[in-house]
């Protein structure tokens, strides 16, 4: 059991991006500066879109919406970063062998 | 402070770019050297925490919002090299999948949140545990202190990204980043302290783990 810590960590993580709704829709430090220092509208739309600004496309219910897009996210960064670590120490391994 | 694309310069683009792939190349050496079996699911729980802890913005003053970077944790938790490598895969999906962060200005935002940030906050947190001495209590306050002067830091690096891209002139965008990012350090800080004191509390055997 203990070895499998991480799975209730990965459910931590889970809880939290399912709380992303109830998150400050105020311009963050950097959008203020923009604002005041009158820069904000140098800023260009990405020339496509998969879940802009964390909003799950094709869905009304736009907390849900919210929801979808934060546990999307937690685990496409779990899965990537543990198989890129995998690999990483797995490669090592096997470069020793071979040498 | 994730930089939209349309602020930054080709010069600056291009620089930022060609520094954050030598930092990023030289974090995948050093893992595959040093990186252990064991840290790899916390490779993997850390990346998940930062993207979803980066989506809950907290309000401070002024109708202004920030949130975790998670630069901090990250590099406490695993070392510098680690960190860079977690933060630029964070980076990458925020700007590829969610639209936060310019494709171009991801060298900036790697550069930013993920080479200085981990590198300020590692050696901040260090330098207050060699001179302080290791206890629980000076864990709690260098990672405050780490975590509080890499948000600065990166908010000033933003600063002068934009100013040499002459978006804005530096004796105004420099004070108005870091004046801002000097109350969301604290944020940042305080989440640090917690989370750590959490893992402390939970698997001190994680704190244990040789830094990368």
């Amino acid at each position: 059991m203990k070895s499998k810590w991480w799975l209730i960590g990965l459910l931590v993580c889970l809880v939290l991006a399912s709380l992303a709704p109830l998150a400050s829709s105020s311009p963050d430090g950097l959008e203020r500066v923009a604002e005041d220092k009158g820069f904000i509208d140098m800023a260009q739309a990405a020339p496509f879109q998969v879940i802009a600004d964390y909003v799950f496309p094709g869905i009304q219910n736009e907390t849900l919406a919210t929801i979808l897009a934060g546990l999307t996210g937690t685990l496409i960064l779990f899965a990537f970063v543990y198989l890129l670590s995998w690999v990483l120490v797995y490669r090592k391994r096997s470069g020793r062998s071979e040498a | 402070m994730h930089i939209p694309d349309g602020f930054l310069n080709v010069a600056t683009v291009a620089t930022t770019y060609a520094v954050s792939a030598g930092g990023v190349g030289n974090a995948v050496r050093i893992a595959n050297k040093k990186l252990g079996e064991k840290q790899v699911p916390l490779m993997g729980v850390m990346a998940a925490f930062i993207f979803a802890a980066q989506m809950l913005n907290f309000p401070i003053a002024g109708g202004t919002s920030g949130h975790l970077t998670g630069a901090a944790l990250a590099s406490i938790l695993l070392g510098p090299w680690a960190s860079v490598l977690i933060m630029t895969c964070v980076l990458i999906a925020q700007s590829l999948i969610f639209q936060d962060g310019g494709l171009l200005a991801l060298g900036a935002n790697i550069l930013n949140m993920g080479i200085i940030a981990s590198f300020s906050s590692y050696y901040v947190y260090r330098l207050i545990m060699s001179l302080m001495g290791n206890n629980k209590r000076n864990m709690l306050i260098g990672s405050f202190a780490g975590a509080w002067i890499a948000t600065v830091l990166s908010a000033s690096a933003a600063a002068v990204e934009l100013a040499v891209s002459g978006v804005s002139p530096l004796h105004l965008v420099l004070p108005a980043m870091a004046g801002v990012h000097a109350l969301i350090g604290i944020g940042e800080g305080l989440i640090t302290g917690a989370v750590l004191g959490a893992v402390l509390a939970a698997r001190a055997d994680l704190l244990q783990l040789k830094p990368i």
